[in-house]
């Protein structure tokens, strides 16, 4: 039997609301107690003990939305290359997108999956599966099947499902088998060619822009269908002042649905795009400061639910081209946290709200095992130092693609150390 | 040599576009372009400004008057001129644009005036090559030695350009023509407006240094200048215009519309011109018309910008 105690922490565990100096004890890869009182039954005989010094020890991160290369592109990034970013990031779970070659769309895909990672990966992995056969917007995947194999949730990666029966058909089927949909929304035919947000700055570089009603319109469809079929629906990613307001308004209504926003659009803006750099080229779009400020306050408020990485490994190939020709996307699972920080130096977010919207909702919003300390669940958890500055560095990424938002950037917030089950899978 | 004075060292090592360009460069330019038309004028139009110099003219898109202008530019000021149509050759065979570049770019050129369909391809370039780069128009971004043209054309037919009124109609949302005009013009004092229809106007136009309009005579009304834009036939699938003849209807230059401007307007169009869809024959060819002049005005502009960019006396501090 081992233990570990981490003494002299600053504990947050948004699942019981929780954010004081305590201790957290790990037995056997799973937690023991965590928080103020963990230590009233005294420290078990033959534990070893690590002083954290104040330093904040946090559930690990669960990272809903992160595309990986493996199948088909392992030259971007592979499940153990991915994991082995997420653990430096402080992510212990993540959830993969179907987007791979083939489509994860069957069972022998779910498994494969599944398989890989508990061979190479170092953190947990669950695979999400295709809406859709082959993503192609027609047929719906073997949704029981899929769920039963071990897919978390369903979902069309990058795309859009463009047909409302299909959508419906969907969330109606989704419902029986008691799988969440999670959708990113834009509309192929409002977005057209664009490449950037909509606006004056997308005018001047000559760039066709995305009118962020592209986002909304299907939003909106979607939340009708999840009134129409009681489907448990999730926005994947948010990034308006508009899709806000609508997601405020069905949860109002009491609706079974849901939004994450990708950290990206809750740090960035289009400004960012500055000459055509392409690895601001994403989706959805970076928006204008409006826009990003309204979704600050919306993450706060708890109208966006969650905050993904949007993890998406690009290489020179598809990067390295003009603006538009260029591949949408960028890595993220080893800024994730420090990204999310400013949000807390500067003010916007509380600490525990923040780490809810990185671990514990999610976690929850899936059924997955994690974010939380609670006393007998997993001992997936990071030890962060809140305040320690650093730069990220292309030479430093883990991933095997480079392609990040955040090159030179300056972060206030590393991680010391990462668990998993206990084991320790990242240390500074 | 030109034997004109000297004129100041232009302080940029690449032409992306007009932004980014000072008043005193533009005029610079325009003022060098004086003296180049001067020399295209002459029976014996060679001079060894470049040479020994080697120019690659890269055109990732066709256009048979602007590279053979820049080629002719190049060849008067005793460059060699070497011209890759890349749209048939080894981009069809999936090389990138840099790939495409760095093996130029080991060939050693002196310049590189490249034609691409996506905006930022020039700047992209400019980044990975070791000479001096000119955009020949890059998607919907900038063609600044079209707005140089332009400008010269004016400035020459009215004496200068502060405090002319200036209408630029058509297709904005799609010309590179456009934007590098509008900056342009700003930036040396004209007012500018902007005659389309709402759905060829790009997102935030009033705040782009123009007043838009929607009905052409309003906004000819006093002009000095009418500058039409091609309008690509693409446009009708794309839901822009319903119908070339309802197009031609209201946003065409015709000589009764043309009526609402200034008695001594000059009329511009970049070419090549649509006759019958943006603008009517009576007018491209009447007396107002300065299109020729536009082509002539051309070759000195570029032959201009090329003898800034490669001056010799930048090499003197500016190693490798």
């Amino acid at each position: 039997m081992s233990t570990t105690v981490f003494t002299n922490a600053r504990v947050v565990d948004p699942s019981r609301g929780i954010d004081e100096t305590g201790t957290v004890i790990v037995e056997d890869g799973t937690i023991r107690a965590a928080g103020a009182d963990a230590l009233n039954q005294g420290v078990p005989e033959g534990a070893s003990l690590v002083d954290c010094a104040g330093k904040a020890v946090l559930p690990g991160l669960v990272d809903a939305r992160v595309f990986v290369g493996e199948p088909g592109a392992e030259h971007r990034e592979t499940i153990a290359s991915a994991s082995r970013a997420a653990a430096a990031g402080g992510v212990t779970s993540f959830i993969m997108m179907p987007d791979t070659a083939p489509v994860i769309d069957d069972v022998a895909l779910v498994e494969f999956v599944l398989r890989t990672a508990r061979e190479t990966a170092l953190v947990n992995v669950f695979p999400a599966a295709a809406i859709t056969k082959g993503l192609a917007g027609g047929d719906l995947s073997e949704f029981g099947l899929l769920h039963e194999a071990g897919a978390v949730a369903l979902t069309e990666g990058r795309h859009t499902v463009a047909s409302a029966l299909v959508m419906r058909r969907a969330l109606t089927y989704a419902r029986d088998m008691e799988i969440v949909v999670s959708h990113a929304t834009q509309d192929p035919t409002l977005a057209s060619s664009g490449v950037m947000n909509e606006g004056l700055l997308a005018s001047w570089l000559g760039l066709p822009g995305i009118p962020r009603e592209a986002e909304a319109i299907p939003l909106q469809r979607d939340l009708m269908l999840a009134r129409l079929t009681g489907g448990r629906y999730h926005a994947a990613e948010i990034s308006t002042a508009m899709s806000a307001a609508a997601m405020r308004r069905a949860k109002d209504e009491g609706l079974p649905v849901t939004a994450g926003i990708s950290i990206n659009n809750l740090c960035l803006n289009e400004n960012d795009v500055g000459e055509y750099r392409t690895f601001f080229r994403l989706s959805p779009p970076l928006r204008g400061e409006e826009d990003r400020l309204a979704m600050v306050e919306a993450l706060r408020e708890g109208t966006v639910d969650i905050i993904v990485s949007a993890h998406d490994p690009q290489d020179v190939d598809t990067k390295r081209l003009p603006f538009a020709e260029a591949a949408v996307g960028a890595i993220g699972l080893e800024t994730l946290l420090a990204a999310a920080l400013r949000l807390y130096h500067s003010g916007d977010v509380p600490l525990l709200r923040l780490v809810e919207a990185l671990s514990t909702a999610p976690a929850r919003l899936f059924g997955l095992p994690g974010g939380t300390l609670k006393p007998g669940a997993p001992a997936d958890l990071v030890v962060v130092d809140l305040d320690a500055p650093w730069v990220v560095r292309e030479a430093d990424i883990r991933s095997l693609s480079k392609n990040t938002a955040f090159e030179g950037a300056r972060m206030q917030g590393r991680v010391l150390q990462t668990l998993v089950a206990g084991a320790t899978v990242f240390s500074a | 040599m030109t034997e004109a004075p000297a004129f100041p060292l232009f302080p940029h090592r690449h032409l992306l576009g007009i932004k980014g360009l000072s008043p005193l460069d533009i005029e610079m330019l325009l003022d060098r372009a004086d003296a180049a038309v001067a020399v295209s004028r002459q029976p014996l139009k060679k001079l060894a400004t470049l040479r020994g110099r080697t120019q690659i003219n890269l055109f990732y898109e066709a256009s048979t008057r602007t590279q053979s202008s820049f080629e002719l530019a190049g060849k008067r000021l005793g460059a060699d001129v070497m011209n890759m149509s890349v749209a048939s050759s080894s981009t069809k065979k999936g090389e990138t644009l840099l790939d495409t570049a760095a093996t130029l770019n080991a060939m050693r050129p002196d310049i590189l005036v490249i034609r691409h369909s996506a905006a930022g391809a020039a700047a992209l370039l400019a980044q990975k090559v070791g000479c001096s780069v000119v955009n020949a128009g890059d998607g919907a971004h900038e063609h600044p030695t079209q707005a140089l043209l332009d400008a010269l054309t004016i400035r020459r037919a009215k004496g200068r350009i502060a405090g002319l009124l200036v209408a630029i109609c058509g297709d904005v949302l799609h010309s590179r023509v456009a934007r590098s005009n509008i900056i342009l013009l700003n930036a040396l004092g004209a007012r500018v407006r902007v005659v389309a229809p709402s759905t060829l106007m790009p997102t935030g136009l009033a705040q782009m240094g123009v007043e838009p309009f929607t009905v052409m005579e309003d906004g000819l009304k006093g002009a000095d200048v009418v500058m039409m834009l091609r309008l690509q036939r693409e446009r009708m699938a794309g839901s822009f215009v319903p119908s070339v003849r309802e197009y031609f209807r209201f946003y065409g230059l015709d000589a009764r519309k043309l009526k609402a401007a200034k008695e001594d307007a000059l009329v511009m169009h970049p070419g090549p011109m649509n006759r019958g869809v943006e603008i009517a024959s009576e007018v491209a060819d009447g007396p107002q018309s300065v299109i020729q002049e536009q082509v002539e005005m051309g070759v000195a502009v570029r032959m201009a910008v090329m003898e800034a960019l490669l001056d010799p006396r930048r090499n003197e501090g500016d190693g490798e």
